[in-house]
């Protein structure tokens, strides 16, 4: 049976493509055969974070439109096995995409047996965003401490409840996990920043994770390698401990804590 | 300049409790008013409501108030109606 996993946030630039890239790498390394699909179309980014975007040929809106069969549009990783990267289109047609359009590619990708399909949801609420959540059986909702994100995260969370193929048709709500990205221990001692538990009383959503906020990202960005597979880093480490508990693991929180300085070494140390 | 940022960092506190205190009045307010968590029923019946106390005493529009809070186990539904000072129309039975 296949999992539909929806990656989304509402707000921009909080880290959803980042994510999509890390858990479903992720997923591929532990074994299960996982399609990673960028639905922002007009603005195609998970290719570079992937480091597949000079091997894109074909793309989603292709698949839909009947140009290309789905195994001439899914790019093989290299360099994980299972996975396969469904590139956007490049269109600035917005209604390249339909409902009936992807429910089509999702059962093909299901057919082809496929365990996990993660969806990279766009930022915003409109189509794009729609589209990605709409046929997700699990959501991953991204939020930095950040007080517009989390408000963001919230309004997503109420579309997922209410606007859904599962809430439409009356089915088993969509489990939503909450993942915190950028997080930055010390700022949160010094009060400056929304903790982990702020957050999750505020948003009343199971923590799936917390990233810190690292300089990997951007450099696995710029090199086209998803963090998840660098896991010297903390933010690859953090991510690795996501997709455990995704697998229903259960792993404690990592990179929550600053280290504790001592008296002295407050007094005298600088940050 | 350690000894400095002591205090510094004191008046830096409330900032992200003032953050949490923010979101939490806007969020309240928002999941009550946002579409997705209030009952579709609620503009007809508020019409509706408002009709019949209308065949009772004239109230203006923005002298009723409808709210939906939403708790973990229950909705509670809260209308609020503020009577003009003088009923018209109204027979007392007194005086």
């Amino acid at each position: 049976m296949s999992k539909v996993l929806v990656v989304t946030s509402g707000k921009g630039g909080v880290g959803k493509t980042t994510t999509s890239a890390a858990i479903s790498s992720g997923l591929a390394m532990a074994g299960k055969k996982t399609v990673v699909i960028d639905f922002d179309v007009g603005l195609r980014n998970l290719d570079l974070i992937m480091g597949v975007e000079r091997r894109v040929v074909y793309d989603i809106v292709n698949v839909i439109h009947g140009e290309a069969g789905l195994n001439q549009a899914l790019i093989r990783h290299k360099e994980v096995d299972n996975l396969y990267v469904l590139p956007a289109s490049q269109t600035k047609d917005k209604d390249a995409l339909s409902e009936e359009g992807v429910g089509k590619v999702l059962d093909e990708l299901r057919e082809e047996g496929f365990d996990y399909i993660v969806c990279d949801s766009p930022a915003g609420i409109e189509r794009g965003a729609q589209l990605a959540m709409y046929y997700a059986d699990e959501a991953i909702v991204v939020s930095n401490p950040e007080i517009s994100s989390v408000r963001d995260s919230d309004r997503m969370l109420g579309i997922l409840a209410s606007k859904s193929r599962r809430a439409k048709e009356g089915e088993t709500a969509i489990k939503e996990h909450l993942l915190i990205t950028r997080y930055a221990p010390d700022r949160v001692g010094t009060g400056e920043m929304l903790s982990v538990e702020d957050m999750m009383e505020i948003l009343a959503v199971p923590l799936l994770g917390v990233i810190p906020e690292s300089n990997a990202v951007l450099q696995a960005s710029n090199a086209g390698r998803p963090v998840i597979l660098d896991d010297s880093t903390d933010a690859g480490q953090a991510y690795e401990d996501a997709v455990g508990r995704l697998l229903g693991e259960d792993r404690p929180m990592r990179f929550i804590e600053t280290e504790k300085k001592s008296f002295l070494g407050r007094l005298f140390g600088r940050s | 300049m350690g000894l400095l940022d002591i205090f510094r960092t004191r008046s830096n506190e409330p900032s992200a409790k003032m953050a949490k205190e923010r979101l939490q009045i806007l969020i309240a307010h928002e999941r009550a008013q946002g579409q997705h968590r209030t009952p579709n029923y609620l503009p007809e019946m508020q019409k509706e409501i408002l009709e019949v106390i209308r065949k009772y005493v004239h109230v203006e529009d923005d002298a009723v108030k409808f709210e939906v809070e939403h708790n973990e186990q229950f909705e509670l539904f809260e209308l609020n109606i503020t009577l003009p000072e003088k009923l018209e129309g109204g027979e007392r039975q007194s005086d």
